[in-house]
């Protein structure tokens, strides 16, 4: 029981980062019909807003500290944090133990530009086209993003480590009324799934709650009725895929703790979320954010020993195995709408 | 040669064309690549071509770069440029920067991407379009039994970078390829003393292991090692290579009854289940009355890099560190001279990586102005046990039998605080002495090779 119960918490945060991924995708082709292969990259931009931040936060100026010597045997140069000659040590270590947290509110604005920069600069032109060009485009686009990271930032993951406050675990078992270090859960990783809670809540708030979203949801059913009631929908698609650009930086700028990012991250996410979407259903938000948790945990389910044991290599192929059965199943997917790329 | 091509057309082109470069290795003996003198890629003129085969692209690109400055160093110092590095401490006298044999060092560079198809083209295009005399570099084991194989039948030499499966000395040995960087045997060698010493022999291990060549003979090595010196293996978990979060593969591992996790990884891979590890608690967590304990068998600097305070206090091995001669002696000399060369030309001090890849172009170039040929089996025959020193690693041995290199081994510890300013990353616990990692050639872990003849390629 126990270890059921770990691996549905790991399946919880696994599936918090394939569901914020898949919600952004389903948010574009649902209101701009695009497949954007660059969808990972927003998320692996967005882990390097953290990463952008801290390094701001710790630019320094040089002493040299002449009772050291460097690996040349000079006296060695100690980079001093200009954070510390503004606010001193303790409040400076504290602003920069807190760089990943406040990277969300650096990355919001940039997300948004990158997502309209993007959208208006080269995705407009590929509304009308087939989705194979839609896709070469959006991955070859991919690419180039993350050839740019790492240019800037080298191809080694780089330690963006969460605020003390939430490193290490706790016993989970034991408030459960398990023995001691049966169920060890990382406090990060909670703060993830909860985030992305949060994330989700929101974006559906806003589908559901405001007249924009109203507005963008009968955009996404008919668009040419809505266009025809003189609604600008181009617009109101334009600052959804802004707002899908923000969702999948902020999953990327929050999983930055939990494994170092490196340039690659986006690719690694995206071909499984691909995988949830088609399984949630082309175009349905519900459908993405319950495939994302429900293949999650499933994977982390796979990866267990006894389950290897007992299914060699299914930890490599259950996410596939799963959607071919649910397709077979269900075509649609799980939550699909009818019409859903079925021109 | 880090273009990419994703049309369905040009994939199926390419494939076609690596196709027949495997289906058809008779072409690399053929008189096009012949030359007068009877070998493939014979210099002519004032100027000789090196190979340099490296990551440039894709996850391990940073450490291709580290091998690049090294081996632009190496030319630098053959050709008198600089202040000679190695070269003044290298017990063999016959480099004296007029290059090798007298001609200046050129070279080429190719881009492994660390994929064993993109390294083998591009160490084609070097031999086949510049005409490089010999081949060197690489960060992965897949890759450089890949480019030793074709080495082998083009008839030019073969100087791996890192690699430390047993197989590229093993199984997949090759009489024109040669391997200065240790291996996974010898990790567990060195390491399973110090594990037992720092532990205890009462121990019950839990591997992970990368789901590949590399990872399966160093579960083995370090199993058989470890379990010589009285641990149990509970159990050895296969991770696929393109695992990026391995929380489901560690969360269970308290619950195994283990008390050590054994994270055969390298890369990324080990970045992030060491991550994932410490995440899990693992470093402070007790278990069967003792405190939990994580091993990492194959350091490297820029996963250390990676994985910054996460490798506090971590055990594992290297081929080489920085700091040897400062803090080991002069057995180890040779490490400050490439240092500093390294460090003030390039500003921080040499990864092992680099190191092996200079190390591996000195020791090439000795050969051949030894051998006082080019042809690639004259400079088998001098590096076939060939005793050096000098070069960082203290007394070596180039074993005839398998073209491997015997020397003593580096066991370090994560640092309390690493710094990544001052690469201070790890501390030095020992370096275990060359006889305690000796095996015979015919060992089991490295059977079911043979070298074969060298190939001249004509």
């Amino acid at each position: 029981m126990d270890a059921i119960i770990l691996q549905i918490l790991n399946g919880l945060d696994k599936g918090s980062a394939y569901a914020l991924i898949a919600l952004g995708l389903t948010l574009i082709f649902g209101t701009l019909g695009v497949v954007n292969f660059a969808h990972g990259a927003l998320f692996m931009i967005g882990a390097f807003c953290a990463v952008t931040l801290s390094r701001i936060l710790t630019l320094s100026h040089t002493v040299v500290d002449d009772s050291r010597t460097d690996f040349l045997g000079n006296p060695l140069k100690v980079e001093v944090p200009y954070v510390y000659d503004w606010f001193g040590q303790a409040a400076g270590d504290t602003i920069i133990d807190w760089a990943v947290p406040l990277s969300i509110l650096f990355a919001i604005p940039i997300m948004a530009l990158v997502g309209l920069a993007m959208e208006r600069g080269l995705i407009k032109h590929f509304y009308k086209r087939p989705h194979a060009d839609q896709i070469l485009v959006t991955f070859g686009l991919a690419i180039v993003l993350q050839e740019i990271i790492k240019y800037f930032y080298g191809a080694n993951p780089i330690p963006t480590p969460a605020p003390d406050a939430f490193r290490g675990s706790f016993d989970f078992g034991v408030l459960l009324g398990f023995d001691p270090n049966t169920i060890i859960y990382p406090f990060w990783r909670l703060v993830y799934f909860a985030f992305a809670m949060v994330i989700i809540a929101a974006v559906f708030a806003f589908l559901q709650f405001t007249t924009f979203g109203m507005v963008v949801r009968a955009g996404m059913a008919d668009r040419e009725t809505v266009g025809l009631l003189g609604i600008n929908i181009d617009r109101r698609f334009t600052v959804m895929f802004a707002i899908a650009a923000v969702v999948a930086g902020l999953a990327g700028v929050m999983y930055t703790p939990i494994n170092s990012p490196n340039y690659h991250m986006g690719m690694d996410f995206l071909v499984l979320s691909f995988v949830v979407v088609v399984v949630g259903g082309m175009g349905s938000l519900p459908g993405a954010v319950l495939a994302g948790f429900l293949l999650g945990i499933l994977e982390s389910f796979a990866s267990m020993a006894a389950v290897i044991d007992l299914i060699p290599g299914i930890n490599q192929v259950i996410i596939y195995l799963v959607a071919i059965v649910i397709l077979l199943t269900r075509p649609r997917g799980l939550m699909g709408r009818k019409g859903v790329m079925e021109d | 040669m880090t273009r990419s091509s994703f049309t369905r057309r040009g994939l199926l082109k390419t494939g076609a064309g690596v196709g027949a470069g495997l289906a058809l290795p008779t072409i690399f003996t053929g008189a096009s690549w012949a030359q007068t003198s009877g070998f493939t890629n014979a210099p002519e003129g004032d100027t000789v071509t090196l190979g340099f085969n490296v990551p440039q692209s894709g996850p391990y690109a940073d450490e291709g770069a580290d091998e690049l400055r090294a081996y632009m160093l190496a030319v630098e110092h053959l050709n008198g440029e600089g202040d000679g590095g190695m070269i003044d401490t290298f017990t063999s006298k016959t480099l004296d920067g007029t290059g090798i044999m007298g001609k200046k060092v050129e070279y080429v560079t190719g881009d492994t991407q660390t994929k064993s198809d993109a390294a083998r083209a591009s160490a084609r295009s070097m031999i086949e379009k510049d005409g490089a005399i010999m081949i060197t570099g690489g960060s992965s084991s897949g890759v450089a039994v890949a480019v030793q194989a074709l080495c082998q039948e083009a008839g030019v030499i073969f100087m791996a970078g890192l690699t430390h499966s047993n197989d590229t000395t093993g199984k997949d040995r090759k009489a024109n390829g040669f391997r200065h960087f240790f291996n996974s045997y010898m990790s567990g060698a060195a390491l399973a003393p110090i594990l037992a010493n720092e532990y205890g022999t009462d121990r019950r291990a839990y591997h992970l292991t990368a789901d590949y060549n590399w990872g399966y003979t160093t579960e083995e090595a370090i199993r058989t090692s470890t379990e010589a010196m009285g641990w149990e293996t509970v159990n050895a978990v296969k991770t696929p290579l393109t695992q990026t979060d391995f929380s489901s593969y560690i969360a269970p591992v308290l619950q195994s009854g283990a008390d050590v996790l054994v994270l055969n990884h390298y890369g990324g891979n080990m970045v992030n289940s060491l991550t994932n590890a410490v995440q899990f608690g693992l470093r402070e967590a007790e278990a069967n009355g003792k405190q939990f304990q994580i091993v990492v068998p194959l350091y490297s600097e820029l996963m250390a890099l990676g994985a910054g305070e996460n490798i506090a206090g971590i055990i594992g091995s290297q081929n080489w560190d920085w700091k040897l001669e400062n803090q080991l002696g002069s057995r180890y000399v040779g490490t400050n001279a490439f240092t500093q060369s390294f460090g003030k030309k390039y500003g921080f001090p040499p990864s092992q990586a680099a190191h092996t890849c200079y190390v591996q172009t000195l020791l090439y170039a000795d050969a051949v102005n030894r051998a006082g040929s080019f042809a690639p089996c004259a400079v088998v025959e001098a590096l076939e046990g060939f005793e050096f020193d000098g070069l960082g690693n203290g007394p070596t041995l180039y074993r005839a039998e398998d073209h491997q290199c015997f020397k003593d081994v580096v066991v370090v510890r994560g640092a309390a605080n690493p710094d990544a300013q001052t690469r201070e990353l790890v501390d030095i616990i020992e370096a275990t002495p060359v006889e305690q990692v000796t095996y015979p050639h015919d060992h089991p872990q490295f059977a079911g090779g043979e070298l074969g003849s060298c190939n001249n390629g004509a």
